[in-house]
This record gives C-alpha cells, structure tokens and sequence, in this order.
C-alpha cells in the first residue's frame, strides 16, 4: 500500500514535470487517456478487481434490478421500456457515454435519470422515481452499462454550449467556509494524498457508482452534494440545473475515459 | 473586546447600508487585525497568550484545525493519515516569523490568492457556507493563538 503510493507519486510528479514528453509507462491503458485518468487508477488493487470482475461487483445486483424492471409493464399505459425501445444492447448502447445532451422538446440539458423519468411520466403514464432510489440507480446503471468500455464523448456546442461554460464556472467557483473549488482538490491535487484518501481528478465515467463507504450505487450528484458538503458548502438538490451543467463539464472532462458503469469506489 | 465588537458592526452597516443585519453581526465575530506589508500580523489577536498543548489538539482536531489532512508533521508520525497537499511543517517555526505564520493561519489567501489552505479566521467572502456553520470562523480568536503556539514548537 504504501509502495503504490509513492510509485504514484512518482508517477505524478513525472508527468507533471516531464510537460510534453509523453509518459512513458502506459500501465493504466484505456484508463488513460493523454493526460485523463479514470478514478480506477487511483483505487487499491482491491477495488479495482472487485469492479473488475462481474460476480464480485457489488453494483452488477442493481444492473439486474434494471434489467428486471426493462422488462416489467408499470403505468397507464401498460408498457414496458422493452415495449418501446427493445433490445437495450443496441438501443440504449450510446446513452451512457453521450448523455447528458440537450433536449430540443423540452428545452434544457436532462441527464439519463430526468429521461428516464420523462419516459416513466410521458410515455408510460408511471409515476417518476426518485433519484438514489433503488429503481432510478438500477435502470440508470442498466442503461449505461450498455455503453460499457465505450470513450466519453459528450456534446458541449450548440444548444449545450451554455450549459458547458455554466458548468465550467462552477468547478472553479470557491465555496463553503473551506473556500475551495472542484479544482483545488480535483486538479490541483489529483494523485495527492488528503487525510487518508489519494485524490483523484474527480471522473464521472463510472457512475452510479458502487462505494464502499455507502455499501450501495450512488449517483453522481449525490457524490457532488458530498464534495460541496465536506467543504461546509450548502449543496444543491439532486436534478438541479446547476448539478445538471456541472455533470455536463464533469463528462467533458473525461473524454475519451471509457464508461465503467457500474465502478467501484472508495 | 466588547467596544471593539460592536465599532466593527457600526462600521460596517455604514460602509454598505444595504447589507442585512446578519451580515453586520457575522462581521463583528471576527476581531481586527493589521496585515504588515501583506507579509504578517504581528500583533496577537488576543491578550491571553497561546496554549501550546491546547494548540496541538485544535490541530489535529478534525472538526477545527484538520491541519493534519495537508501537512505531514514528523513528530506527530503516531497518528495515521497526513497529508500531502500542503509542504511538511517540520521546522516551520525556523522558516517563518510568529506573525508570517498568524497570517498564513488567519488568512492564507492573502499571502496567496490561489492556495487551497482554508483561512481558519475569516467570515466574510464565502459562497453558500452550510447553515450551521455561517458567520463563523474555523477556529476562535484564541484557538489561533494557541495552534501558533504550537507551531512555535516545530523547530529543527
Ligand atoms: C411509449 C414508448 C416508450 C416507453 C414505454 C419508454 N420510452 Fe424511452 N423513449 C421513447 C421515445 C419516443 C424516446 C425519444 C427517442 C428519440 O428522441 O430518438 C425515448 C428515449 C429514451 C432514452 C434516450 C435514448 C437516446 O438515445 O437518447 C432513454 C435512455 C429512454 N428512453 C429510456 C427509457 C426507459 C428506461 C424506459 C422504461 C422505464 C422507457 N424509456 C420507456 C419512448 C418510450
Ligand atoms: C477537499 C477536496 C475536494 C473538493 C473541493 C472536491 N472533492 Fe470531489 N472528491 C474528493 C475526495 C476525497 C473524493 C474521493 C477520492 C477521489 O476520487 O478523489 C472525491 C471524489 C469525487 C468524484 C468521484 C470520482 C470517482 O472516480 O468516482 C467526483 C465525480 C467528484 N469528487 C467531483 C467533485 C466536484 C464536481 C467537486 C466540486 C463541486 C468536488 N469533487 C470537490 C475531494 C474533493
Ligand atoms: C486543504 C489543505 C490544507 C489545510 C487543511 C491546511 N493547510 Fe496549511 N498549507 C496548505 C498549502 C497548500 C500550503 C502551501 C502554501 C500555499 O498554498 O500558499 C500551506 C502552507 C502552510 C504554512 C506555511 C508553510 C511554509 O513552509 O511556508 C503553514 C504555517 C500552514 N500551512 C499551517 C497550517 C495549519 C496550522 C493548519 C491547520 C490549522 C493548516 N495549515 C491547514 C494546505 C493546507
């Protein structure tokens, strides 16, 4: 353990020195990419071979509750998503490294969750789930691990345009009564140690994500309402459009990164 | 201390009329002090001198000082976990004056606008600061003099 983080300390500082000289040890693979790396190369040998491996993996019961609900009739209008969209191997298969995209019918940026919902209300006539609920974090980590092993790559022209620059103001925005940004810890301090966690540089690319510390999936803006709340800053709620641009900056960040939904985490 | 309190608060509610009564309350929590050449405060915030054993607990202390979340100090290697955001602390007190590091403590972003270390002796300038912990600085007045007092300690 200790080992492993000086050798990515080392790591770090080398790359952080050696500026345009590529780096030459690629043991992270497509975990990196160019200078992105996926919070899997920051967590133990452990947690990553518990996400690593599709019986171990904590969050693949949440995958099969998906699953399960794919295919169940709820509402009115007695559908099923399997009524409408199929086989969710081809349909949904760009959804988890695409969203969350701007939605010309409604107007704003919505996230796998809200289209979700948006089909459970619209077009099943179901009641919309709650996000963290069992539902909202089984369907939504079904959906995207379709997209399993494919590169980020989401959407910031357009429509989308000032959302992005939205969300991007928000990551170097100081907040709480620590005063500091996304950036501080997340950018700044990516392989750093802080207390008794190595920080990493903050990836959306594995979410919802299993954490150990939860013991269950979470989604991303629940994991942003703990950032914003360990520096004594008042978090907004999940689903707002604040935490809507911030994902939206979040997956840009990570472009390239392959969807590891669902990732286990510290 | 009282008369000195409630002049900041006039002060205040004269400087930005605007501003609620809140605010002017939040702004009298925190004492006056004299940045010297953006360098120090060489003054004590308080009268009663630093307890360098209390000190040494509001540092490590999670819920104050967290000192320990960025700073490895060699002499405290029985507790687990220090950090590494900041540099290590060992021998500070021989790099910097009393009033260098009463400043870093107060307020670090005076000596650096970009630092991710928390001013422990600030009210105003945050941004959406959770409820219970609004208008109030990380540590009281004495609470600094007390982690400086400890600070003095770390001599090599
Ligand atoms: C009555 C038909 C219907 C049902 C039932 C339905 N949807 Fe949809 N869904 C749609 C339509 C129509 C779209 C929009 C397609 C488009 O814009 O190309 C859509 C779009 C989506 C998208 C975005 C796809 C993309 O490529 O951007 C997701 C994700 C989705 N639905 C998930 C679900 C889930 C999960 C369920 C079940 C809880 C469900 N839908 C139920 C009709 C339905
Ligand atoms: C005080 C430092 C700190 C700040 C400031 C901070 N975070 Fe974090 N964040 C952490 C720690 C510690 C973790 C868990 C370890 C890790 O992955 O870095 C974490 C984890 C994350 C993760 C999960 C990464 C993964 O691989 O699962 C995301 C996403 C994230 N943070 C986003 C943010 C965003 C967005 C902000 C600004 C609103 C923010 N953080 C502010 C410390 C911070
Ligand atoms: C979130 C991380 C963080 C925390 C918590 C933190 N510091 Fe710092 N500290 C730093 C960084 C980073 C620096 C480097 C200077 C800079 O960034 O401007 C620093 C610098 C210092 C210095 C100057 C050291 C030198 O050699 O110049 C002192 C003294 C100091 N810190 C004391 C403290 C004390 C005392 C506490 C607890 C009350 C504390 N720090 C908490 C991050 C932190």
């Amino acid at each position: 353990m200790k080992g492993e983080i000086t050798a990515l300390a080392t790591i770090v500082a080398l790359t952080t020195g050696a500026g345009a000289i590529a780096f030459a040890a690629d043991d992270w693979g497509k975990f990196q990419v160019e200078d992105r790396r996926s919070g899997y190369t920051y967590a133990t040998a452990e947690t990553q071979a518990m996400q690593d491996d599709e019986f171990a993996n904590p969050a693949m019961l949440w995958v099969e509750h998906g699953e399960e609900a794919w295919n169940k009739v709820d509402g009115e209008a007695g559908k099923s998503c399997n009524s409408c969209h199929g086989n969710a191997a081809e349909t949904m298969k760009t959804v988890g490294s695409t969203y969350p995209v701007f939605a010309k019918d409604i107007g704003k940026l919505e996230n796998v969750e809200d289209r979700i919902n948006r089909c459970r209300t619209d077009n099943m006539k179901a009641k919309a789930w709650k996000y963290d609920s069992q539902n909202m974090l089984g369907m939504v980590s079904y959906v995207k691990r379709q997209s399993l092993g494919q590169p980020m790559s989401v959407k910031i022209d357009g429509e989308a345009a000032p959302w992005f620059e939205k969300g991007k103001a928000f990551y170097t925005q100081r907040r709480g009564q620590l005063d500091m940004a996304c950036s501080h810890c997340h950018v700044d301090n990516a392989g750093n140690m802080i207390r008794a966690n190595t920080l990493s540089q903050g990836q959306g690319n594995g979410f919802p994500t299993y954490r150990l510390k939860w013991q269950k999936p979470g989604s991303l803006h629940r994991r942003f309402r703990g950032c914003n709340k360990q520096v004594r800053a008042r978090p907004f709620k999940t689903g707002s459009d604040e935490y809507l641009a911030l994902e939206l900056y979040v997956m840009w960040r990570g472009r390239g990164l392959p969807v590891e939904t669902p990732a286990v985490r510290n | 201390m009282q008369t000195k309190m409630s002049r900041r608060a006039y002060g205040s509610i004269a400087l930005a009329g605007a501003l609620t009564l809140a605010i002017n309350v939040v702004w009298a929590e925190t004492m006056k002090y004299e940045v010297v050449d953006g360098e120090a405060i060489n003054a004590a915030l308080t009268d009663q001198a630093g307890d360098a054993a209390n000190g040494k607990k509001v540092f490590l202390n999670r819920k104050k000082g967290n000192c320990l979340a960025c700073h490895v100090v060699s002499s405290l290697s029985d507790q687990p976990f220090h950090g590494e955001v900041g540099p290590p602390l060992d021998g500070v007190a021989d790099r910097l004056s009393p009033g260098e590091m009463r400043l870093r403590v107060v307020n670090p972003k005076v000596v650096n606008a970009d630092t991710i270390m928390p001013a422990f002796y600030r009210t105003d300038g945050f941004e959406r600061v959770l409820k219970d912990f609004e208008g109030k600085p990380m540590l009281s007045a004495q609470e600094v003099e007390d982690v400086l007092a400890y600070l003095q300690t770390m001599k090599e």
